[in-house]
């Protein structure tokens, strides 16, 4: 290991179409507090074609170096040269941390970088930390706790690599916290030359289809979720009329999903999407351990439901045994009530 | 030419179905206490390959590590339509993380010889990590496609394959020459049912365990070359394949060769948090209200 290498946490900086993808942000904010651990500083690693209008940000949300590759190669997104340049990088520097965002882009290269270099790789963590630890009396400084829900998310699971000397994990989107960017924070950009071989880019792209899905529950500041317990159009659009009164965005459970009452994109959970905002309302939600893991860090919980034994209740702050239909027109005649 | 494409298939604990006396101390999983089933969206990765079989004709290899008793779902893969089903299984392959997971199928993949496409599931439920399929792509040198729901055009002339993946908020459609390895998502392809008359045939494959196995309760004077070259001539074998004979790397295989390891497993309890009742009246509701818009959750 050189210890003399100051950069040893690096984050991919995922981008498409010029626009930085937030689990990257999140993940620099991440990588200041292991970075800090470690004494270390973070690097973004940051690929495509006239990106580099792109790295203020990166150092804005905590890089110290923005390692960029830029090339009309690189225009798009394709598994072979990303991972194969990324895989140089790696093994020219030798850090001791890579993170990606466990995206359909970081799932697919992270994997690829890893095998290569052989590396520890662990998928979908939720939580990231820094520890020293003494196993079998060698001790492992800056190993890194790679915390992520197993079997079908009944157990979580602590994974390290002790062995070997970079260790590598994607994260889920939304479950590390985004900090505000400091725009005065400045950093060295390193420009990497590209070489790429006709077989690194023999898959050609025909055809990408992307629509912006105009829901971004990430930022809500209210969010009113419906579950399994609202299986009505009738009784779902309760919730729907609640979040109007509230200002607030309306999400659902998976049950929700399945039974076709709101789109996949408003699911929330961990098959959908991670949120935090200053109010939950869980209403029929049982709280099943998915459900909560796309919800818990919420500021303020209030759950909602007519068994007084829901798991739902565990995570909140305020709890209501009742009806949904009984107590959703009491709650938003109450609301208004006060608003005035 | 024909086309040879072969399907990484894993039999999983079906994890829809755990309760807590299934983890040993060590935080690896007792498989032997769940059910096991055929991982779906390898089984949609079986089913997309034999529909270009169905198309292009060729041949359909079955490939899986695992215990001896995933010859189970094996048999499955020959029921739908594989012509060939290869068990990687040896015990010194047991705790092996992604990296030595794919290290011993990509050695057993040059051991198969000559190929064309390579079909996986995405994920397989018990890991969710969706990392073998890239891992084993790239220590085979070729390119991949993941998240594949469909694929739109295979071209045994120009040796091309177009397939349609998934990525946030759409799709987009990659053109690939072969040999190229394809993950494949939920919903890809409903699996086919297994064909009655291949059923009847391939119950009886074996793996070279269950011929053990015979040999050792049969009371009669059988020899286990004899039934191994008997299952070989009637295409009733499972070939069963450990690590000398795929000429793997033992310090690579197993939980030697995994730079992941379990540190901790905690389960998952239910937090036990206090939380304030509040009476579904209107006063109640009221409070509860004025407290939010205190602490300027609301307004």
């Amino acid at each position: 290991m050189n210890l003399k290498n100051k950069d040893m946490v690096w984050v991919f900086a995922e981008q498409s179409d010029g626009q930085l993808a937030d689990v990257s942000l999140e993940l620099l904010h991440k990588a200041r507090s292991l970075a800090g651990k470690m004494k270390s500083q973070v690097s973004a690693v940051l690929l495509g074609h006239q990106v580099s209008k792109l790295t203020e940000t990166l150092f804005a949300h905590g890089a110290d170096n923005v390692y960029l590759l830029d090339d009309p190669e690189l225009k798009d997104f394709r598994s072979h040269p990303y991972a194969n340049l990324i895989t140089s990088l790696v093994e020219d520097k030798h850090p001791r941390v890579v993170l990606f965002g466990a995206t359909h882009i970081g799932r697919d290269i992270a994997p690829r970088v890893a095998s290569h270099t052989r590396s520890g790789l662990t998928a979908d963590c939720t939580e990231l930390k820094i520890e020293t630890l003494t196993l079998r009396k060698v001790e492992h400084p800056d190993l890194l706790l790679q915390i992520r829900p197993a079997f079908g998310g009944n157990i979580i699971a602590t994974i390290i690599s002790p062995d070997v000397e970079i260790q590598m994990a994607t994260i889920r989107e939304g479950v590390m916290e985004m900090g505000k960017p400091d725009s005065s924070r400045k950093g060295k950009l390193i420009p990497v030359p590209v070489e790429l071989n006709s077989i690194e880019t023999a898959v050609k792209i025909i055809e990408k289809h992307q629509e912006p899905s105009g829901v971004n529950l990430k930022a809500a500041p209210i969010i009113v979720a419906g579950g399994y317990g609202a299986d009505t159009p009738e009784k779902f659009q309760l919730i729907k009329d609640l979040a109007k009164v509230l200002g607030a965005d309306v999400a659902g459970s998976r049950a929700a999903v399945d039974a076709g009452l709101i789109d996949a994109e408003r699911q929330v959970g961990q098959t959908g999407t991670t949120v935090r905002p200053k109010l939950y309302i869980a209403i029929g939600i049982s709280g099943a351990i998915q459900h909560r893991a796309g919800m818990q860090e919420s500021q303020k919980i209030i759950a909602i439901n007519n068994d007084p034994e829901a798991p739902i209740f565990g995570v909140a702050h305020y709890g209501i045994t009742g009806n949904l239909e009984e107590v959703i027109p009491e709650l938003i005649a109450a609301y208004k009530s006060q608003l005035h | 030419m024909s086309l040879h494409t072969i399907v990484l298939v894993k039999q999983v604990p079906d994890t829809s179905n755990i309760s807590g006396d299934v983890m040993r101390p060590d935080g690896t999983v007792n498989r032997a206490r769940l059910p096991a089933i055929f991982n779906p969206e390898d089984q949609e990765a079986l089913e997309l390959a034999l529909r270009l079989k169905d198309q292009h004709g060729g041949k359909i290899t079955a490939l899986t590590m695992g215990p001896p008793n995933a010859a189970n779902m094996l048999r499955e893969c020959l029921y739908m339509g594989a012509d060939r089903a290869i068990l990687v299984s040896d015990r010194r392959f047991a705790a092996a993380d992604t990296l030595a997971t794919s290290y011993a199928l990509h050695k057993a993949i040059h051991h198969i010889g000559e190929y064309d496409l390579i079909f996986g599931g995405r994920q397989a439920i018990d890991g969710d990590t969706a990392q073998v399929g890239p891992q084993t792509a790239e220590k085979l040198g070729i390119p991949q496609i993941t998240y594949t729901q469909e694929v739109q055009k295979l071209d045994l002339k120009t040796r091309r394959i177009t397939a349609r993946r998934a990525i946030k908020n759409g799709y987009e459609i990659l053109d690939s020459p072969l040999p190229v390895l394809l993950t494949v998502v939920k919903g890809a392809a409903e699996p086919r049912p297994f064909d009655v008359r291949r059923l009847c045939t391939f119950k009886r494959a074996q793996s070279r365990f269950e011929i053990e196995a015979m040999v050792e309760d049969s009371h009669d004077l059988v020899v286990m070359d004899e039934l191994l070259e008997e299952a070989k001539a009637n295409k009733l074998y499972i070939e069963t394949w450990n690590i000398e004979d795929i000429d793997a790397d033992v310090s690579m295989c197993g939980l030697a060769g995994s730079p992941t390891k379990v540190h901790k497993v905690e389960n998952v309890i239910l937090s036990g948090s206090e939380y304030k009742k509040v009476a579904a009246t209107t006063e109640g509701l009221n409070e509860m209200i004025s407290e939010l818009m205190q602490d300027h959750i609301f307004g």
